[in-house]
């Protein structure tokens, strides 16, 4: 094969990128790569001799990527370097990654941008700390596509059944996250063996490894798929600018995925705004353009003046991003100071920034055993899921729906100090929450006002919300304090789960969205309760902080929020009702404070600890906290 | 997509980037094959406008067609130019080897230019398989105060999420054409007709395949007339393309010195 055949203008080029464990070969390797493939400069390998003999070595095939004085004398890859590469079928960039863990940084920066992978394992030293830990990187940039190399056969003879325990050992780890290696190569970089020539199979004379008839490390990059855009997704196009520099005014981006065409309907998200695309802006043609694709930096017109600026989202209106002001991410961390709980970074979303604070570390990935731990802190290189949360609401997708437009960064200071992608499960979309559906609505105004309800009744209105986990005594405790104030003349009624489920929601089930609507609903019901004069206890889970605000917000000012606290631990072992075994067994899904978040209150306005009160004393608090609030002289809107 | 559409379209994603977030911004206009595309790139990035300053930094020993060129294009592109000069030799550090010593009166040239308009980026047209040390450089990388440039500890950079926060007195290098090859560069002139300085073409059986100073490059034996030509040339050859350039190849590590004291 010859590498150098002119070639006509369109050609592929596919990224690989080669990884694994410090000094496990994967410069020599590539260096070797080149050489097999006559992809060196003339004079390359006579330098190279030279300034290996400099230091006393035969030749060291890593210099050609090794460029760096410090690189050569420490025989160490420090940076992440690009080369290319071309044989018949198409183009390569081949990106060298360290193996260092001190390079971690550079290895996600070289690993990041790659279509596919070969991790490479040294025969004798076998699968080590950053052979997994590369693996899991890759697994959660994205690349899907993985080779292995079993490189320095040369060192362990040649023989075959050193070949296949490293195998074995490989393909274990990459099954347990969901890699199947395309191929598993025996190579030796050093001497070129079934490097870009199978000599066995090509009937070549070579005993070494006359055993292996699969195919060569070049032949496995061959068979690597090809990448496509997600040109058949939903449309995303971050807004990256707002030009007007003449009579025009140009938004620009990039489309992530989808395809834009001109005429259609625009939402931007989060703003909600909407617009037509009235074109697409090609400079230096005079062809009309009327259709981008994933992929292409684009320059639109729209019909209408809306305002929009850096950080939106733009997309089709029936497939919006979700909004959200809380997620779940698996990031990795770089920073030498550690990601901990309550500490603030600056979140990158594509062209968004925004702040973000970490609510709680969810658990730590032992990157070697795959193990989650709980955690306080995620260290330098390590790998952790946590929850972050932001003031603001953000625009995002789930990252196994959409790459894209599903993973961060975070910078603290100067520096970018995590990755990360985002799950929402267990959160809902808040969309609905945000967008209001009718414009047309006037409010009526009551002839009887609050104060004269007060004055009949002999009290405020206003809500008691209690929140807390499934077994901390929302229900027996609004029961006995509906109880207790009906006898002291109040006008008093419970909404509880089950007496609305069964009417008012009947028509809800358990997802997250769902049990947002739920909440919803009963805020809404329990500030009418309220705005009539009624003291309306609500007993519900109401597990997210978002919900709760909205609930405060429906009640308009008589919002007591009562935090029934008790640990999983005392919920799980009084079980009334038997749920927690059933979540245990996996028999309820999203079940909170199992497989679903509390989000516990920051500032409830009142803390009843069931644990450390029995019943009865827990009454007397919510009582006596009704007497000093509700009484005729108070002012409802002040709690 | 095509890929020189998808090389075209990350580049200019990245100057939008670059304009977005950095000011004041501008951009190096060597003249040579490069930044010409470069600077075609800023046009189809705003949408036909190049809205930062495009700077000459004179060595005064370019060629006398360069000087031609930058006079009409700055015009006809409707751009505005800055150009500084470089002091002369004799300040420059004397323990580098003579080309690299004479290529580095560009990078105090450069320097007294940044100073003096206090830019906080500065474009730059250097592409990763020119030679090893830029093979390893970031899209947005950092510069201290003194314009060095910390191979050792380059910041992070993935998913397109650039480095744009950097302490006062720090700069930033952008390099919206790291990803592209030669060939790719006069595949993307021939295809959106880019104008470039004639010296690129073979006359007597010579041509220039890099531009930099008179005495510090020479030409390659060449036939290569049309863009083509030099086409079908690159596709054959193995011998890369700073080969002319005679900084390079004064000692092992010079072109890393050279880079690492603020060279592009
Ligand atoms: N015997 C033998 N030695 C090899 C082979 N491949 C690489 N080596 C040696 O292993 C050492 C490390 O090789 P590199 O290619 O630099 O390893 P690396 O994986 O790139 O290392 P980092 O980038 O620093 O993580 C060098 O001394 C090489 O000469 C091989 O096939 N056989
Ligand atoms: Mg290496």
């Amino acid at each position: 094969m010859s590498p150098r055949l002119p070639l006509g203008s369109e050609r592929e080029a596919l990224k690989i990128v080669i990884v694994g464990h410090v000094d496990h070969g994967k410069s020599t390797l590539i260096g070797r790569l080149l050489y097999e493939t006559g992809s060196l400069p003339p004079g390359k390998v006579e330098e190279l001799k030279a300034v290996s003999a400099r230091r006393r070595m035969a030749i060291e095939w890593s210099f050609v990527l090794d460029a760096f004085q410090a690189e050569r004398d420490q025989a160490v890859t420090i940076d992440t370097t690009q080369i290319w590469f071309k044989t018949a079928a198409r183009d390569y960039v081949i990106i060298d990654a360290p193996g260092h863990r001190e390079f971690l940084k550079n290895m996600v920066s070289g690993a990041a941008a790659a279509d596919a992978a070969v991790l490479v394992v040294d025969a004798a030293e076998g699968v080590r700390e950053q052979t997994r830990r590369h693996g899991y990187l890759l697994h959660l940039l994205g690349v899907r596509q993985v080779a292995v190399a079993v490189s320095k056969m040369d060192l362990v003879d040649y023989g075959e059944a050193r070949f296949a325990e490293v195998s074995r050992e490989i393909t274990h780890y990459l099954g347990e996250i969901g890699v199947v290696p395309t191929f598993i190569v025996p190579i030796s970089g050093r001497d070129g063996d079934n490097v870009a020539v199978n000599k066995a199979t090509t009937g070549k004379d070579d005993a070494t490894m006359a055993w292996y008839d699969g195919p060569c490390l070049l032949e496995a990059l061959e068979r690597f798929g090809s990448v496509t855009r997600p040109v058949d997704q939903p449309l995303r196009l971050p807004v990256q600018d707002v030009y007007k520099f003449d009579q025009r005014r140009i938004v620009a981006g990039r489309i992530e995925s989808g395809i834009l065409r001109v005429g259609d309907r625009l939402l931007f998200s989060p703003s909600n705004r909407t617009a037509r695309v009235k074109s697409i802006e090609v400079w230096s043609s005079d062809a009309e353009c009327l259709e981008a694709r994933a992929g292409q930096s684009v320059a639109i017109t729209l019909d209408e003046q809306v305002f929009v600026e850096r950080g939106e989202m733009a997309s089709h209106e029936e497939l919006p991003p979700m909004l959200s002001t809380v997620f779940r991410a698996t990031l990795f961390w770089l920073a030498q100071e550690p990601l901990e709980v309550d500490r603030t970074y600056k979140l990158k979303l594509g062209t968004r920034e925004a702040r973000v604070r970490v609510q709680s570390i969810e658990r730590v990935i032992d990157t070697d055993t795959l193990a989650g731990n709980p955690a306080d802190r995620v260290e330098r290189n390590g790998v952790g899921e946590v929850v972050l949360r932001c003031r603001e609401i953000l625009a995002l997708d789930e990252y196994r729906d959409l790459a894209r437009s599903g993973r961060f960064a975070l910078v603290e200071d100067y520096d970018t100090v995590a990755g990360g992608v985002i799950s929402m499960e267990g959160y809902p979309d808040q969309r609905h929450a945000f967008g209001v559906k009718s414009e047309n609505l006037t409010s009526v105004e009551h002839r009887v006002t609050a104060p004269h309800r007060t004055e009949r009744n002999g009290h405020c209105g206003g809500v008691l919300w209690f929140t807390g986990l499934s077994g901390s005594g929302k229900s027996t405790l609004a029961m006995a304090v509906e109880q207790r104030l009906f006898n002291k003349g109040y006008h008093v009624y419970v909404l509880d789960g089950d007496n609305v489920r069964g009417g008012l929601n009947a028509n809800l089930g358990f997802s997250p969205e769902d049990r947002a609507e739920n909440i919803r609903r009963v805020g809404e019901v329990a500030g009418l309760f309220a705005d009539s004069g009624v003291i309306c206890i609500s007993a519900f889970i109401s597990p997210y902080r978002a919900d709760r605000v909205r609930a405060r917000a429906a009640a308009k000012g008589g919002f007591h929020e009562i935090f029934i606290k008790a640990g999983l631990e005392a919920c799980e072992r009084r079980d009334p009702k038997g749920l927690y075994r059933k979540a245990r067994a996996g028999e309820i899904a999203d079940f909170t404070g199992i497989s679903a978040p509390y989000e516990p209150p920051s500032k409830a306005e009142l803390v009843v600890d069931t644990e450390a009160a029995d019943i009865e004393e827990s009454v007397r608090q919510v009582v006596d906290y009704v007497e000093r609030k509700f009484a005729r002289h108070c002012n409802p809107g002040r709690a | 997509m095509l890929h020189l559409d998808e090389l075209e379209a990350q580049s200019i994603y990245i100057l939008r980037e670059a304009y977005s977030q950095i000011d004041p911004l501008a951009m190096l206009w060597s003249l040579g094959k490069d930044s010409n595309v470069m600077v075609w790139l800023a046009k189809k990035a705003f949408c036909g406008h190049v809205p930062f300053p495009v700077v000459h930094v004179d060595t005064g020993k370019k060629f006398q067609e360069m000087y031609e060129f930058r006079d009409r294009y700055a015009a006809e592109w409707d751009l505005q130019l800055i150009t500084g000069d470089c002091p002369p030799v004799e300040e420059v550090d004397a323990s580098l080897p003579p080309a690299a010593r004479s290529a580095a009166r560009k990078t105090l040239g450069l320097k007294a230019l940044l100073e003096e308009h206090g830019f906080k980026g500065v474009i730059a047209g250097i592409r990763r398989d020119e030679q090893a040390t830029r093979a390893k450089e970031r899209v947005f990388s950092p510069r201290d105060e003194s314009g060095t440039w910390d191979f050792r500890d380059q910041p992070p950079e993935f998913w397109d999420q650039y480095k744009t926060d950097f302490p006062p007195g720090a700069h930033i290098r952008i390099h919206p054409l790291l990803h592209w090859t030669e060939i790719d560069i006069w595949r993307y002139i021939e295809r959106e007709n880019i104008p470039i300085v004639p010296l690129y073409f073979a006359r007597d059986g010579k041509r220039y395949r890099s531009l930099g100073d008179q005495d510090i490059t020479s030409p390659i034996e060449s036939q290569a007339v049309t863009l083509e030509e030099i086409i079908e040339e690159l596709a054959t050859t193995t011998t890369s393309e700073r080969a002319g350039r005679a900084m390079d190849h004064e000692r092992e590590d010079a072109f890393e010195r050279l880079r690492a004291s603020g060279y592009m």
